[in-house]
């Protein structure tokens, strides 16, 4: 066979592929989805009862006060920033990350137990320092950054670590609490597949919602 | 140190055994049903799905000027494939660069580096899908939906085409004619199962939508504001599964609640990375009419599957011993982990994508204890615990031509493979193929960039992992897997990105095509040969000591070639953590 027709064969079949599966298949999809599933094909958008959306229900969002269950720490701080100094673009595009420290990395130790320095940029506060501040028995979920830096979960053992905290700093019994974090908490699929997890927003939104 | 644990964490290493072990049987069980259906589908037998695309099929190749009927030798197969991979690329490069002025941009992106985007086109057109940026921050929609989503079919499609050239070739039928194969591995196998994926994804959780980004208030500070990126993930989540492509829609990939939010979401996109290379083995037992050997090669590649998880998955749940210390007891690394998979779901899925060349990540490999890298790094050198799509197969397939040569070199007999001879070209090719081109791309830019470590390499994790992160990077190009060590400063605008765009581009492409050049040509010679009776002394390839011996060649050869850095990489990293750091 020639070259040239070889050649013009391999092209007319790209064309044809293309618009078979990157034009008919993903718009096809999107009109599907978003039929079917409108609630989840545009991100599980969480909603006061203003109807403004104020988060998503698969998205974690930062929370170290003592009024919340503090969530995990995010090396892109869950993908937020001040609106008046974002100078990353972070609120335009909205990002994800990790650190990818090795676990013989020194900087992991040093972010974990925190770092003093003459120079107060170099300095590191250290979340186990946070931790013990606040009276949490610090947990493996709560020292280690997660892999999207968007978790939204902690681990019921890190919950549990919380409840005196929150009982105390919002005047609830702990049995209240407690239903609170039963009721938030994402079991595993068919009881088996994955691991339990403590939805931090949900969950503060709820305790926000009791008053 | 397991004497120490008490009933819950007992209970809890139990229970996460217990998901990998459900995993796995169901891995096996899908193997023979869908291994069956795709040799049927190439077999041009009766499928379920004639009806509906039959006449779809005739359109496309009327549209393309495709005559169905026509064959191809190897030769003719191979420049079919490197045509149109070639036509493939530069629209998706034309795409990438004239992002900017195109429309589906709701966040106003330009044009990547010229660099970046080249890097991206080859590394998408090689099954690859190693990434260099970041999607939220880099590309439109209209780049990932009918750019990156085009590739994604496209090159999985190319790896089951050349399985199925080579199968038929080994079984001495003509190769068969590669646009068909194309057609069909998109039509009969791929799409389908997408479609329906993307709508059990999208129940789960995933999005589908076109618009863009949402801004809101945090809960905890109504002053700081919180952006969330969405996009049309779903479609493009299961194919970039199934087709073992891996380039994640968001810079953090399978690990982003928005590409997989739950228990339910990681088991499909488990089970969709996994399916087509293990079933492939199965196609090849129908087709050759040999079920027998099919299991064999299965089992084979299964132990050692099976072994490596439980080597990563115990490393991982018994953690970091320097921070375990700070935490007064031991508990899972979770450093890089996502709550909802855990130590076991991240393991499995870790050994998984890596072992396939899938290369996405629910877990982030920099951050694994020295067990898990050691065992991630011997995937990717490997290449065929499963292995890529298509190719995998065929490696798989080209080793046991190797371990006849070498039984029959041990026994003195004249190797013969499926009453075929195995012959000078043939071991020539194999040897080639299997022994020399992926070291080569791996070894050499290895070496180059850790000789100018400040200049080029851009190493973020210091010590013995700092070697680990290069090699890995090569060795993840070659294999065409994709996964990294992320750490390594690889994107734009580092100023070591450059290097590493341009010197991966190169592995990518040479793991590429040169072994797919190489299977067609010994699958086209085989399919010429006259096949030798089966006599008392024909050496059987289908029994336990045969397969025994390919493992053995196969471990032995990739220990003789890579130990090296396995033994100063995860190996050293792994004494100095159990000292003390």
């Amino acid at each position: 066979m020639n070259p040239i027709r070889e050649i013009t064969k391999a092209i007319r079949a790209t064309l044809v592929l293309w618009l078979l599966v990157a034009v008919i298949y993903p718009f096809a999809m999107l009109a599907i989805s978003q039929a079917a599933f409108s609630y989840q094909a545009n991100g599980s958008p969480l909603k006061n009862p203003q109807g403004q959306t104020i988060g998503s229900a698969l998205i974690g969002q930062p929370f170290t006060s003592d009024r919340y269950f503090n969530s995990r720490p995010s090396s892109t701080s869950y993908s937020t920033a001040d609106p008046n100094q974002d100078t990353a673009g972070i609120l335009k595009t909205g990002v994800s990350g990790a650190t990818n420290l090795a676990p013989s990395n020194p900087a992991l130790l040093d972010r974990i137990n925190g770092k003093t320095d003459p120079d107060p940029k170099k300095a590191i506060a250290g979340d186990l320092p946070r931790l013990q501040k606040a009276g949490i028995k610090p947990t493996a979920d709560l020292l280690y950054t997660s892999g999207s830096s968007l978790d939204p979960h902690i681990t019921p053992e890190a919950a549990r670590a919380q409840v005196q905290r929150i009982s105390a700093a919002r005047n609830l019994p702990t049995n209240r609490v407690e239903l609170l974090i039963v009721q938030n908490t994402d079991d595993r699929f068919l009881g088996i597949f994955g691991e339990p997890g403590i939805n931090v927003l949900k969950l503060n939104l709820a305790l926000d919602n009791l008053r | 140190m397991l004497a120490h644990r008490t009933d819950e964490e007992y209970r809890i290493m139990l229970q996460g055994w217990l998901q990998i072990g459900l995993t796995l049987a169901l891995i096996v069980a899908i193997t023979p049903i869908f291994g069956g259906y795709i040799a049927r589908v190439y077999l041009g037998q009766k499928t379920l799905l004639d009806r509906v695309f039959q006449p779809i099929e005739r359109l496309m190749f009327r549209l393309s000027g495709v005559k169905p009927e026509t064959q191809m030798n190897g030769w003719q197969y191979a420049r079919a494939i490197l045509y149109s991979n070639l036509a493939m690329a530069i629209l998706l490069f034309a795409i990438l660069m004239l992002q900017g002025v195109l429309p589906l941009n709701p966040t106003g992106l330009g044009a990547p580096t010229w660099d970046t985007a080249l890097h991206t086109t080859i590394s998408f057109i090689t099954n690859t899908n190693q990434q260099h940026y970041s999607g939220e921050t880099t590309l439109s929609y209209f780049s990932q939906i009918l750019g990156l989503g085009f590739m994604f079919f496209t090159s999985a499609a190319t790896g089951i085409a050349v399985a199925i050239a080579f199968i038929r070739g080994l079984t001495g039928r003509p190769l068969g004619n590669f646009y068909v194969d194309l057609t069909q591995a998109i039509t009969r196998i791929l799409l389908p199962i997408s479609i329906v994926g993307t709508l059990l994804l999208v129940a789960a959780g995933v999005p589908e939508t076109l618009s863009g980004p949402i801004v809101v208030p945090t809960l905890e500070d109504p002053n700081l504001r919180q952006a969330i990126a969405l996009g049309p993930v779903a479609h493009f989540e299961i194919i970039k599964q199934l087709g073992e492509n891996g380039g994640g829609f968001f810079a953090i990939n399978s690990a982003h609640p928005f590409e997989n939010p739950n228990g339910f979401s990681n088991l499909i996109q488990t089970l969709a990375m996994i399916s087509i290379p293990t079933s492939m083995i199965y196609t090849y037992g129908v087709i050759a009419n040999n079920r027998k050997q099919a299991w064999l090669v299965f089992g084979m590649v299964f132990i050692i599957y099976v072994g490596f998880i439980i080597v990563t998955a115990i490393g991982e749940y018994q953690g970091n011993p320097l921070v375990n210390s700070i935490l007064g007891s031991a508990q899972p690394n979770l450093e890089g982990k996502e709550v909802r998979f855990g130590w076991a779901q991240s393991a499995l899925f870790a050994v998984t994508t890596t072992g396939t060349m899938t290369g996405a990540v629910n877990s982030m490999h920099d951050s694994f204890m020295p067990t898990g890298g050691f065992v991630l790094l011997s995937n990717l050198f490997l290449q065929i615990i499963w292995g890529g799509q298509g190719t995998g197969t065929a490696y798989l397939f080209s080793y046991l031509i190797l371990a006849v040569f070498v039984t029959g070199l041990m026994v003195g007999r004249t190797p013969e493979f499926l009453g075929r001879k195995i012959e000078k070209s043939e071991v020539v090719l194999t040897s080639f193929l299997l022994l020399l081109v992926h070291p080569l791309f791996v070894l050499i830019p290895g070496a180059i960039a850790l000789a100018f470590p400040d200049q080029l390499a851009g190493i973020s994790n210091p010590g013995f992992h700092g070697l680990a992160q290069v090699m890995y990077e090569y060795a993840s190009a070659t294999a065409n897997n994709g996964s990294g060590f992320e750490g390594l400063a690889d994107s734009q605008p580092a100023p070591t990105a450059l290097w590493w765009n341009l010197s991966t581009s190169l592995s990518l492409l040479g793991g590429r095509y040169i072994p797919i050049v190489a299977l067609l040509i010994l699958a086209d010679g085989m399919s010429r040969k006259q096949p030798v009776p089966f006599t008392t002394g024909t050496l059987r390839t289908d029994t336990i000591l045969f397969t025994s011996v390919t493992a053995g060649v196969i471990l032995i050869m990739g220990a003789l070639t890579f130990f090296p850095i396995l033994a100063l990489g995860p190996i050293a990293e792994g004494f100095l953590l159990a000292k003390g750091g």
